[in-house]
């Protein structure tokens, strides 16, 4: 991407089923743009970005594993559980904050790792493992509370969801939530680059082949769940952080996240796509969700514009993937994730 | 080759499992057929009479002692119920319970728990059997059969998950000839000895809507948060709103659904502040209040005129804040009702063919007095919860 040349480069990258995405962005942002400009002003504009930095922060998580050949659905309920627990046990005291972030990171893993196993080691197809984990997760943290929240969260404990750098001129407050997110993308980048992320997009592209070429797949699917484990953590703490406490917290996640890698050009079954158009899908889909709000879209209309939109993006791309003679599925799978 | 089938066989999984996952996710379940002719316009929910007669009914003073609020009623018509006079205590009392999927039911079947160890310590009640449906209709139904088969139940309490599909299986419950008792959601048929609920739908979008109508200035604007379509007690509330706000002054910018998910709420409140100032918010239920309140504050604007519910959280912020708020009341005391009812009609004693209960709001006059009373009480508790009396108090509903 950063090497293009000329026009015709752009419009070979724009086809590309990760451009897709980029272009669905730029199409949302120009329109959201015509109708209120207002929205790009620095503070609106990180305001955004702060409300999306958790699923993008998703978007990465799943993004792993569904490279790697697998899903995880239990993301939306693990999230949800991570925010009851922490406010369980935190209870508004300030000197629990950080044991509990540790806690909850250790929970996070330990989701991840009984997911990997299970489909690994059990051979279990992960779409059940993680459904199975979700309705786990869900009843147990029903069982747990009663199916209340109770306890609450500490003022420190809100600070990366909420709070952020202020009096930053032009921009007003950076999020620390926008912080993390570019953290962990530049990781997630990063971590592809190497031979782990080689070996997770091989799983997935084909993996008797994989293993024939002596990589460990089941090893590499394994730290895919739990990389997706460590996100729905850090998603969870900047949710909770965000908005605080309620039953609600993270239903439905699974989906949307889902559907943002989908959109992001990365292919259910796995083996191809970035994690960069990973996170701009889900970009794409909370922006989306402004440009409703922008547009006054009546409410009970906006699954069905939102759900045409997904449909088309994705046909669209799978199409330039399919034409014969174009090069994008190679592009594609060994592209250049950034 | 493989992939793209197992591609294609996930996505129609995935398809699938997102149809299901809508109606079994929701905190208070509505059929889909429901959800989608609920459409936009709340008219198919409005019902001219009942809501005239709801708004009506709160000027009603209700009989019955104010101190006990679960026993007042209004404009009662008090029934013989004789004919299932009962000797010697010990009743077996069976509950065929909707579901506790959300704080507000949980706060009331703790409630109800409290008055049965009381009666069952006075030797009225002697089993207290329960079966929780989790919000399925399905499951209700037989549910509410396997009682009948038992049949060793004295009386059935019935807390309907929903309305039309429930009706034939209350019907058989009441041809059981033990007696009746549904609350909260109706059912179609009055076959029931009482039928035990506050005022209504209408009545709680109503006070919210005219608290903020007298408390902005005309052409103010106001943004309706809902939960989600297709569910009466919701739906009703919006009805009464909308209609007036039309008679009224102010704007209404849009009514958005957010599944009670706070996250939701932030994101959709901060959103309408992009776009323009917000001086008003309505809100069908309280879940998520905080987080609309925060909205504002992270945005640096002022407070908005706003109508939560009586749940802790909220009432906590509004104090704290100091903003000019109302909660709405959908008395959760109503959990105590039938347990009574029943021992009652147990008794012979007579009781209201149809128990409508006072469902006064919480005003900024009595919030200190009703966040005293509920101090050790956790945030997602309701303060009008009537259980202050009970020996289990504070620790039960506390340690929930």
């Amino acid at each position: 991407m950063t090497r293009l040349r000329g026009p015709v480069d752009l419009l070979r990258w724009a086809a590309n089923p990760t451009g897709t995405v980029f272009v669905l962005l730029a199409v949302i942002f120009a329109w959201i743009f015509v109708l209120n400009d207002a929205f790009f002003a620095g503070p609106s504009f990180m305001a955004f970005l702060k409300q999306a930095a958790p699923l993008m922060v998703l978007a990465a998580g799943q993004y792993f594993v569904i490279v790697s050949g697998n899903f995880d659905l239990s993301v939306g309920a693990l999230v949800g559980a991570q925010v009851v627990i922490a406010a369980r046990l935190i209870d508004g005291e300030e000197s629990r904050t950080v044991p509990v972030l540790l806690v909850m990171v250790g929970f996070g893993l330990l989701v991840g790792l009984v997911n990997g196993l299970i489909t690994t080691v059990l051979k279990v197809q992960s779409f059940i493992t993680t459904l199975g984990m979700l309705l786990v997760l869900f009843g147990a943290i029903r069982l747990w509370t009663g199916g209340a929240p109770t306890g609450g969260l500490s003022e420190s404990f809100r600070t990366a969801g909420r709070m952020g750098i202020e009096g930053v001129p032009v921009l007003g407050q950076i999020p620390w939530a926008v912080i993390i997110m570019v953290a962990v993308g530049a990781g997630a980048i990063l971590l592809m680059r190497t031979g782990f992320g080689r070996i997770l997009m091989a799983s997935g592209d084909n993996e008797r082949a994989a293993g024939l070429a002596g990589a460990r797949v089941d090893a590499a699917r394994i730290a895919a769940f739990l990389l997706s484990g460590l996100s729905a953590t850090i998603a969870g703490i900047l949710i909770g952080g965000y908005a605080g406490v309620s039953a609600q917290v993270g239903d439905g996640l699974e989906f949307t996240v889902i559907t943002a890698v989908v959109l992001g050009g990365v292919v259910l079954g796995g083996g191809r796509g970035s994690v960069l158009a990973a996170m701009a899908g889900a970009l794409a889909i909370e922006a989306l969700f402004s440009l409703f709000n922008q547009m006054a879209l009546p409410a009970t209309l906006r699954p069905t514009v939102q759900g045409a939109i997904i449909i088309a993006a994705v046909a669209y791309a799978a199409r330039r993937r399919a034409r014969p003679g174009s090069t994008a599925p190679h592009v594609s799978a060994t592209a250049n994730p950034s | 080759m493989q992939t793209t089938r197992l591609a294609a066989a996930s996505a129609a999984a995935l398809g699938l499992l997102l149809a299901t996952g809508c109606t079994t996710d929701s905190p208070t379940d509505a059929p889909e057929d429901e959800t989608t002719t609920a459409a936009e316009s709340g008219d198919e929910w409005f019902v001219q009479a009942d809501y005239d007669e709801q708004l009506a009914q709160r000027d009603i003073e209700p009989e019955g002692d104010p101190a006990t609020p679960w026993l007042q009623a209004i404009e009662p018509e008090w029934i013989d119920t004789s004919q299932f006079a009962r000797e010697g205590g010990d009743a077996t009392v069976c509950f065929s319970n909707a579901s506790v999927s959300n704080p507000w039911r949980v706060t009331g079947w703790i409630t109800m728990q409290q008055q049965v160890e009381v009666l069952q310590e006075s030797g009225e009640i002697g089993e207290f059997r329960v079966s929780d449906a989790g919000d399925d209709d399905d499951q209700q139904i037989s549910d509410i059969q396997a009682f009948i088969d038992a049949g060793d139940c004295n009386a059935i309490i019935i807390s309907p998950s929903t309305t039309a599909t429930l009706t034939p299986a209350v019907e058989a419950a009441c041809e059981s000839g033990v007696p009746v008792v549904v609350f909260d959601r109706g059912v179609n048929t009055d076959c029931a000895v009482t039928f035990i609920h506050p005022i209504g739908g209408y009545a709680f979008g109503a006070d919210a809507a005219e608290f903020l109508v007298d408390e902005l200035e005309p052409g103010s604007k106001v943004l309706a948060l809902r939960i989600l379509p297709g569910v009466d007690v919701l739906e009703n509330r919006w009805a009464a709103a909308e209609k007036i706000f039309a008679e009224s002054e102010l704007e209404v910018l849009g009514n958005e659904f957010t599944g009670g998910d706070a996250a939701e709420i932030k994101n959709i409140v901060t959103q309408y502040l992009q776009r323009g100032d917000v001086d008003g918010i309505w809100m069908d239920a309280g879940d998520g209040a905080v987080a609309a309140i925060e909205a504002f504050e992270d945005a640096g604007k002022p407070l908005p005129v706003m109508t939560g519910e009586d749940e802790l959280s909220f009432m906590r912020k509004w104090e704290e804040t100091g903003m000019t708020a109302l909660a709405p009341v959908y008395s959760n005391f109503q959990w105590r009702t039938p347990i009574i009812a029943a021992t009652m009609i147990l008794a012979g004693e007579q009781v209201p063919a149809e128990w409508v209960l006072p469902q006064d709001p919480i005003t900024a006059a009595e919030l200190d007095d009703y966040l005293a009373r509920n101090e050790e009480m956790p945030s997602l508790h309701y303060a009008k919860f009537g259980g202050e009396d009970l020996p289990g108090f504070p620790d039960a509903w506390r340690d929930r």
